[in-house]
């Protein structure tokens, strides 16, 4: 067993102890007679600096440090999916049963994974004693969920022959299933294992992302798209749309797994996805959507070192599962509690201060974090694709996004969604600014939405994106010398702007059918506005019509369009069609044709 | 509790040791068997006692700080006791209708509280697969809220106000009118006072004891000529007695906390006193998670009958939202009402800016079945329409009203009447869910149909009344 020292300080989370030669960096330890759990995070001599990962109220000076030999870690197997976690891995639905209290309580210790709980593990057609196994080979498979089989593999770390492999039954995750050997040592496979948490999962080949991860989100997928494997980011003051945001990515998107990471945010906000997620279905599989998802929760009131903890934890188990060849989703709200968090403890540690009393390795961690995000090819065989796509939220103060974790953030994401407080306070959400925002995956996924949807795709988002601009400049305009001067063309584009904002971009989170839009549906919207502006455009350039003409003229069908995001459901487009037809044919009629 | 009380407990240490005074911080040498956050008595040399707590303890130094203030302290003659126990406030049903002051000692001459039982006032993270989610629809009675950023039963919503707004006033009726609809029981009303002036508390005990509230409302009182580091103290210490209420006697609980801005500023004094490296504006980086600890502090849970509505008041620096103190407020409840001085100036009572308000709980707790089918329609709808006519507003002061369209006049006499009808109603002004509904359908009926894009066809047919 690892090293005893001896506490000589306590000062909030970091407690300084004696004693400690022989510890390792980022060993996980036990602290005081409560056995708090705690993570060393700077050595000196044989003074261990520990961040302690409950609160340390009531701990004293001379009382025990035990090192537990290992880094953290998290228990990686069957039985993660549906589960919620705190950050470091703890479940706290067994917590709470454990202690009986609305609250959680200090030092309690509870098992990551079941232990008795049994599975039914079916191993592999074709494996044969004597086969030589890489890391990553698959050994079987258990049904984790109805929605995911869990494809049980060969740890990073552990190759050689096929000594034994169990045969099809009901295991607990504590039972050899599998025997290995290399050059004479004998190794027993579990149906899990542990891996440090701070250290990314090895892989073969990291590949582009090439496939939008679809989100049903209209200004998302058809204007600043996701892709599989990708990162992003969204950025925004309290209140602008975050939660809602992610909490949407997490309930519609078409990944297989989603890990949900409330790091530093309300309580409330994750009991509503424990309440409402085993009751919502996944609109891709039908399925209780709980039985993809996996919730860690650092809530804000707790305990600030596991915050910083519970980002590692999170990805450390997108990772493995895109080694089973999935493609995961991971959410983290918000990753600037997190960055506070390392602030906090850099603080006690008396660092030298950076930006904004943020130490100096900010950026690398922000960097070392999104680029564990990605698509691979996954060690082992048979070949396994798998992906980890990474959204987080960041929460600049007063909404400034000048400042350091936002500004370090845009340097290692592709996706920028950010959130304007402005169009928050007139309640248009998603309040996601379509001037400053960016994907860099807009080309890239052009390929499928040609395949799938239509090949017009592209070039209808890329006048939407221009419509969009030119009002930006002529509401400038506007706003120095009025109305009175605008063009008839510049008029229209006001117009078809407002149609777009509201029929279009504006998207409600809570309303049942317009919450989530199929790729069809939201092609067929921007059709018919385009289409609109288009023959619009002609008739008011051939001075057939003003606008004010088409404005009265049309004004029922805009009402109808406006409203169809929320009037009509993704199974009845063709309603969408019909529309278009009308507006089309009543807008010649009025020009006379 | 008595003095013997609290000395009572195991490993009571005692050191004349005091190496240096720093602001409201002692350095006290040589000390051992100190823990960390452990509750002190300091002994001044004219016998004089004050109580403190451990903010940082090694070998050789333990740091304390002193609730009630350095001034008057020495380094020789003063005695540190260490009193081997974390600050616990004795709690009982009986709290109730009585007033303490800032660490929960009774100052009303009343008899001495019998504990039921002692709890630590730092309190403990509520398990968030322990709560439930609120959805129990509160009506304030309030159209600007009730209509557009509805409050429900275990949610925190704090007030943003600025100095001299009507705050006050406002947190008042609300705690008169508060009910849930179809339930007798009344809220219990846990008070703290931190730092605010004696008139402003004065104004609450009146306004208690004139409603006949008073026997259901337990006050904590550190009034501003009261010393800062109290005010670290006494939002726990109301709090802890609310979650004796909510969770062990089944009572649904209105905390109301005033003034979260002198909260702050007393933990900026301390942070400045230890040298912690300073985040924006001076207060320290870990201002967002301290807030967190008293504002997560509301809620529900499996279980418990009872329930605690935090309404926190906060009075934002020069009217600035982008304060830290606003701001990290923000980011940690669960929506905000905003107060706004040029509505005041205008005579609207209650000043509410509804665009820069929110309540992100509403959506659960309105609706079919608990307010009216019609209400998310036509709160959307609502506050669509009037930051368009914001909008227009500033446009009309550049190119003129009579250069607007028809339409767009038409959002100009909306956004009057929203404000004369709608948001403006008497201090005393009880309205039911249904008749701010209907009020506001009155002036949303001053909009042509067509443009009500929000509402769903069948509720325009049955609400609806073109009044041209
Ligand atoms: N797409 C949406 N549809 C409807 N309402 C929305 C939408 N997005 C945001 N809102 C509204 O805005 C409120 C605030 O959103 P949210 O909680 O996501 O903000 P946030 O950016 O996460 O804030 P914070 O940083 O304080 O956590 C929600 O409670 C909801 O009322
Ligand atoms: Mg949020």
């Amino acid at each position: 067993m690892g090293v005893v020292g001896k506490i000589v300080r306590i000062s909030g989370p970091l407690v300084i102890a004696d004693g400690m030669t022989g510890a390792q960096m980022y060993e996980m330890v036990e602290v005081g007679e409560d056995r708090l759990i705690g993570e060393i995070n700077r050595i000196e001599g044989d003074r261990a600096y520990i961040q302690v990962y409950e609160s340390t109220t009531g701990v004293k000076p001379g009382e025990p440090v035990y090192g537990t030999g290992y880094p953290l870690s998290v228990e990686l197997g069957p039985g993660l999916l549906t589960q919620i976690y705190d950050g470091i891995q703890r479940p706290l639905e067994l917590i709470k049963s454990k202690t009986g209290s609305i609250f959680v309580k200090r030092g309690v210790k509870v098992d990551p994974l079941p232990r008795e709980k049994k599975w039914h593990f079916k191993p592999v057609d074709g494996l044969r004693k004597g086969d030589k196994l890489e890391p990553g080979a698959l050994l079987g498979t258990v049904q984790e969920t109805p929605l995911i089989e869990h494809r049980v593999l060969l740890p990073p770390n552990v190759k050689g022959k096929l000594v034994e492999l169990a045969s099809e039954g009901d295991y607990t995750i504590e039972d050899t299933i599998a025997v290995v050997e290399e050059e004479g040592e004998k190794k027993e496979v579990k149906l899990y294992h542990r891996w440090p948490a701070r250290i990314p999962r090895p892989f073969r080949d990291k590949l582009e992302p090439t496939e939008p991860l679809l989100t049903g989100l209209r200004i998302i997928d058809t204007l600043f798209p996701m892709a599989k494997g990708g990162t992003g980011a969204i950025p925004g003051g309290f209140g602008t749309g975050k939660t809602v945001t992610l909490h949407g990515l997490a309930q519609w998107s078409a990944a297989r797994v989603v890990i949900y990471i409330g790091c530093g945010e309300r309580g409330n906000e994750m009991t509503e996805v424990l309440e409402r997620f085993p009751k919502y279905k996944d609109p891709w599989t039908g399925r209780p959507l709980m039985e993809r998802t996996i919730l860690i929760a650092n809530t804000s009131n707790m305990p600030v070192a596991a915050r910083e903890a519970s980002i590692y934890v999170g990805i450390t188990m997108a990772e493995y599962y895109r080694d089973q060849g999935y493609d995961v989703l991971l959410v983290a709200d918000s990753t600037s509690r997190w960055a506070e968090a390392l602030r906090e403890i850099a603080g006690r540690l008396e660092e030298m201060p950076a930006e904004e009393g943020y130490p100096s390795y900010l950026a690398s961690r922000l960097a070392e974090f999104y680029e564990r995000a990605g698509r691979v090819v996954a060690q082992g065989t048979p070949e396994r694709i798998g992906s980890v796509t990474v959204a987080g939220a960041v929460s600049p103060p007063g909404g400034d996004f000048t400042e350091p974790v936002t500004s370090h953030t845009k340097r290692f994401i592709r996706v920028f969604w950010a959130l304007d407080t402005a169009l928050a306070y007139s309640r248009h959400y998603p309040a996601i600014n379509w001037i400053i925002s960016y994907s860099a995956y807009a080309e890239t996924v052009k390929e499928w939405w040609h395949k799938n949807v239509s090949p017009e795709w592209y070039d209808l988002r890329t006048e939407a994106m221009n419509i969009l601009l030119r009002e930006d400049e002529v509401k400038e305009i506007v706003r120095l010398v009025g109305t009175e001067g605008l063009s008839e063309p510049d008029k229209l584009v006001l117009l078809t702007a407002r149609l777009l904002k509201d029929g279009f971009l504006k998207q409600n989170a809570f309303d049942p059918i317009d919450a989530f839009s199929e790729p069809v549906k939201q092609f067929k919207l921007l059709q018919a506005m385009i289409y609109f502006h288009r023959n619009a455009m002609k008739l008011v350039q051939a001075g057939k019509l003003n606008v004010a003409q088409i404005q009265d003229g049309l004004a029922d069908e805009f009402s109808e369009l406006v409203r169809a995001r929320f009037t009509v459901p993704n199974d009845q487009v063709e309603k969408i069609d019909e529309l278009r037809e009308r507006i089309l044919n009543k807008l010649s009629q009025l020009g006379g044709e | 509790m008595s003095e013997a009380e609290r000395t009572r407990g195991l490993g009571v240490s005692e050191y004349e040791t005091v190496e240096a005074i720093k602001g409201p911080l002692l350095f006290v040498r040589g000390v051992s068997g100190v823990a960390f956050d452990e509750i002190v008595e300091v002994e001044l040399q004219n016998g004089e006692k004050r109580r403190g707590r451990v903010l940082d303890v090694g070998n050789e130094v333990a740091v304390v700080q002193v609730f009630e203030g350095t001034t008057g302290i020495t380094t020789v003659g003063t005695k540190v006791r260490f009193l081997g126990q974390t600050l616990e406030l004795p709690v009982s049903e009986d709290m109730l209708g009585r007033i303490f002051n800032g660490l929960g000692d009774p100052i009303d001459g009343g008899p001495p509280i019998v504990a039921e039982e002692k709890r630590d006032i730092n309190g403990e993270p509520l398990n968030p697969s322990a709560r439930t989610y609120p959805e129990d629809f509160i009506q304030t009675g309030v159209s600007a809220i009730d209509g557009m950023n509805t409050l429900v039963r275990g949610q925190k919503l704090p007030l943003f106000s600025g100095s001299g707004l009507p705050h006050n006033v406002l947190a008042a009726q609300i705690a008169r009118q508060a009910t849930v609809r179809g339930e007798q029981e009344e809220f219990a009303v846990v008070f703290a006072a931190i730092g605010i002036k004696h008139d402003e508390a004065l104004f609450f005990k009146k306004f208690f004891e004139e409603t006949g509230a008073i026997s259901k409302v337990a006050m904590f009182l550190n009034l501003a000529n009261e010393p800062a580091m109290i005010r670290l103290v006494t939002p726990r210490v109301a709090l802890t007695l609310a979650e004796y209420l909510a969770y062990e006697r089944d009572m649904h609980v209105l905390a109301i906390i005033t003034d979260m801005t002198n909260y702050a500023e007393a933990l900026r004094e301390i942070s400045a006193a230890r040298e912690e490296v300073p985040g924006r504006q001076g207060y320290p980086g870990y201002m967002y998670s301290d807030l967190a600890t008293i504002y997560e502090r509301a809620g529900r849970a499996h279980g418990k009958k009872g329930s605690i509505t935090q309404m926190p008041i906060l009075t934002m620096p020069n009217d600035d939202i982008t304060h830290p103190i606003p701001d990290l407020t923000g980011y940690i409840t669960e929506g905000q009402i905003v107060l706004d001085r040029s509505l005041y100036n205008r005579g609207i009572y209650p000043p509410i800016n509804v665009l820069m308000s929110l309540s992100r709980l509403m959506k659960e707790g309105i609706g079919e079945g608990k307010t009216r089918a019609d209400h998310a329609n036509v709160s959307d709808q609502l506050y669509s329409a009037y930051s368009r006519a914001q909008e227009l507003r500033s446009l009309a002061t550049i190119i003129g009203e009579e250069s607007l369209s028809a339409v767009d006049k038409k959002y100009l006499r909306f956004a009057e009447a929203f404000e004369r009808r709608f948001l403006s109603q008497g201090v005393n002004e009880n309205r039911s869910i249904e008749e701010t509904l209907d009020i506001a359908w009155e002036v949303l009926s001053i909009l042509p149909e067509r443009e009500l894009t929000n509402i769903k066809p069948e509720f325009i047919k049955k609400y609806y009344k073109a009044r041209g």
